[in-house]
């Protein structure tokens, strides 16, 4: 076990399913000799040839197109698209190309593509760059979509993306690419619909996804020194979402937050409320309560962007009042 | 280019495909006036020529991308003209198990890999076919079959600039029937003809008469010798009339009473045969002979398609993933 990058994690898994399977190959803005934005695809291009490593003109939506004809002669394609904002581009290819092939074609086809995407927290992207649009996704049948909170997640998550025979995509945080962990060695291969349980915990049940997870750890940590519980959930997997795993913890704990980044309007949080609203009610002894960004776009200025983008101390807040008597 | 020697069994071939795709049509136009058909249909009669000289210059092994008036190429390319009907009808032994119905049938077993409904949208799959195909070092061509409204999308051009910035085996096949749904090319293209607008991107283009299958076929083996030869991509517009609405039911108010006599006089089969006749390659009586086959298959293929079992509701969430149990 070695301490790894979170990009560097992405880049391992890469390069680790380039090497195991010929099908795998990469597509994207710049993802080829400049090694990608991030770095995520630096030096895969020297190992497996410009080819399988192909940078492609800013044309997201043709790009996204082409791994779905590819997909379907039995390549495995990753897209990369350079920020979540950008997948407004590709909605088309997403949702009425790949996300319907399989079932429109009575089974026929299968497709095998991953579409990597990231965004961020409040770095100071501005609006067209900072949005976490993942409920866009995850409204979508035939779509899978993970959010890997860490660098065991990074490369755990993506492998299975990549051997899925289905379109996943895979949303990433650049936030968190600096990140550095240990992750397991050797083909470490994460399921794609499964919660983890982050940090156990007896009073409240935090359910959170992508970055947020990091947050609600710090909540909790701050929350144990005043002697109170949580249980903080990686939900990991946006859609599929595992119920499973939280209405367990609430077995437990009977009180439950939901912590995203994109906005609480139609988010995540709000299938995931509602589900446990119809299948757990009578566990809860409290309201479900949400957390996530305000109703607008992400604003460029350090303090306009921290009064929409909530934080641990929001997660504390939503954990006081599921407590409160 | 070089005209082809037309051997009789070949003009019987392309004319006995054009039959196919008329008596078909035909019969789909009055099944769905009679409420037979559920959805909307969109009817390639007049441009059945087109998909016959196309698909008798494609291999078996090649593959093929069509548009939302996708009958003709299906059956031209050979796929079962039951499982066709099936589709359309909505029936589980349908190409899709009737989850797709007429705008979206793909027959994978005859290199169709789908149909469109959005204008545009399977040119880059077609590209991404061809992508695989050159990387995986296979000799097929893929081919993406499109109107003339849908050059005006950014994917054509997104594509047509990839494809030939990486060289892709891929054609481009433009029916160009002058109308994109209800508007004609006067109103939607800066630039007629789409031929010119494929040299910005450096494609060679041919522009032929797309009542000629004959024609058609021509410039598609030209442009396909160019393509197998790794020469990269090339497109081929032609030029035809469709007769019919956008979709049936459409009164086409949008078009003058002798526009559509015009259309009519462009008839592919009619003059096709008037053709082979003229030249001693047909007589009526066997013209008469391919007509009675064409609608001889095609009433099999109907009553077939209308006594076949729907789908079971129950499967309705089956093919949303893959899942490799085999559970759907």
């Amino acid at each position: 076990m070695a301490e790894k990058r979170y990009v560097r994690a992405v880049n391992e898994a890469l390069c680790e399913e380039m090497e195991r399977d010929p099908a795998v190959c990469l597509l994207g803005v710049d993802v080829g000799a400049p090694g990608g934005p991030f770095g995520a695809t630096r030096g895969l291009r020297e190992r497996f040839g410009p080819q399988r490593v192909r940078d492609t003109p800013i044309s997201e939506a043709a790009v996204v197109g082409l791994a779905i004809g590819a997909a379907t002669l039995g390549l495995r394609p990753v897209v990369e698209i350079m920020f979540m904002d950008f997948l407004a581009l590709v909605m088309d290819q997403l949702v009425n190309q790949a996300a319907k092939m399989r079932y429109m074609t009575g089974g026929q086809a299968k497709l095998p593509l991953v579409v990597r995407t990231q965004t961020g927290y409040r770095d100071s992207a501005g609006p067209q760059h900072a949005q976490s649009l993942e409920a866009w996704l995850t409204h979508v049948p035939g779509l899978k979509v993970v959010m890997p909170s860490g660098p065991c997640e990074a490369k755990g998550l993506l492998k299975a993306a990549i051997r899925d025979d289905n379109p996943v995509i895979v949303v990433e945080n650049r936030t968190l690419y600096a990140l550095a962990e240990e992750v397991p060695d050797g083909d470490y291969v994460l399921p794609l619909e499964r919660a983890a349980i982050k940090r156990e915990g007896r009073d409240v049940t935090i359910a959170s996804i992508g970055i947020m997870v990091r947050e609600a750890l710090a909540a909790a940590e701050a929350l144990a020194e005043r002697g109170i519980s949580c249980e903080v959930i990686d939900l990991r997997s946006a859609n599929p979402l595992d119920l499973q795993t939280v209405r367990t913890s609430l077995e437990k704990t009977n009180r439950l937050v939901i912590a995203h980044s994109a906005t609480r309007c139609g988010g995540v949080g709000a299938e995931l409320a509602a589900a446990l609203g119809e299948e757990a009610f009578y566990m809860l002894d409290a309201p479900i309560t949400r957390v996530g960004a305000a109703f607008a776009p992400i604003p460029f200025s350090p303090p306009l962007e921290r009064a929409i983008v909530p934080d641990r101390t929001a997660i504390i807040a939503a954990v006081e009042q599921v407590l409160a008597p | 280019m070089p005209a082809e020697e037309i051997d009789r069994a070949l003009a019987r071939r392309l004319l006995a495909t054009m039959q196919l795709i008329r008596a078909f049509e035909e019969a789909v136009r009055d099944h769905f006036a009679a409420r037979h058909i559920p959805g909307f249909i969109h009817l390639s009669i007049g441009q059945e020529a087109v998909a016959a000289g196309l698909a008798s210059a494609l291999e078996r092994e090649d593959y093929l991308y069509v548009t939302h008036r996708g009958h003709g190429h299906v059956i031209a390319k050979g796929a079962d003209l039951k499982r066709v009907a099936a589709e359309i009808f909505g029936k589980a032994s349908g190409y899709c198990r009737g989850r797709g119905g007429s705008m979206h049938i793909a027959a994978f077993e005859v290199g169709v890999l789908g149909a469109n409904g959005v204008v545009g949208a399977g040119l880059p799959h077609a590209a991404g076919a061809a992508w695989a195909l050159q990387l995986q070092g296979r000799q097929q061509v893929a081919v993406a079959v499109f109107g003339d409204g849908a050059v005006n999308t950014g994917l054509f051009h997104e594509t047509a600039n990839i494809a030939s910035l990486w060289r892709l085996p891929l054609l481009l096949l433009c029916e160009n029937n002058g109308y994109a749904e209800f508007t004609p090319l006067s109103v939607h293209a800066a630039v007629e003809s789409v031929a010119e607008r494929a040299a910005a991107y450096r494609l060679p283009a041919w522009r032929v008469d797309g009542q000629d299958p004959l024609a058609v076929r021509a410039a598609v083996r030209e442009a396909l010798g160019r393509v197998r030869a790794g020469e990269g991509p090339a497109l081929v517009e032609c030029l035809t009339w469709r007769v019919r609405g956008h979709y049936e039911g459409d009164p086409q108010r949008y078009r003058s009473s002798t526009e559509l006599e015009e259309a009519v006089a462009h008839d592919p089969l009619r003059l096709f045969a008037e053709r082979l006749r003229r030249e001693g390659l047909l007589n009526e009586a066997e013209e008469a002979e391919v007509a009675a086959q064409a609608r001889q298959a095609v009433a099999e293929a109907i009553a077939y398609a209308q006594e076949a079992a729907f789908p079971d509701p129950a499967s309705a969430l089956e093919d949303v993933l893959y899942q490799p149990s085999g559970a759907g």
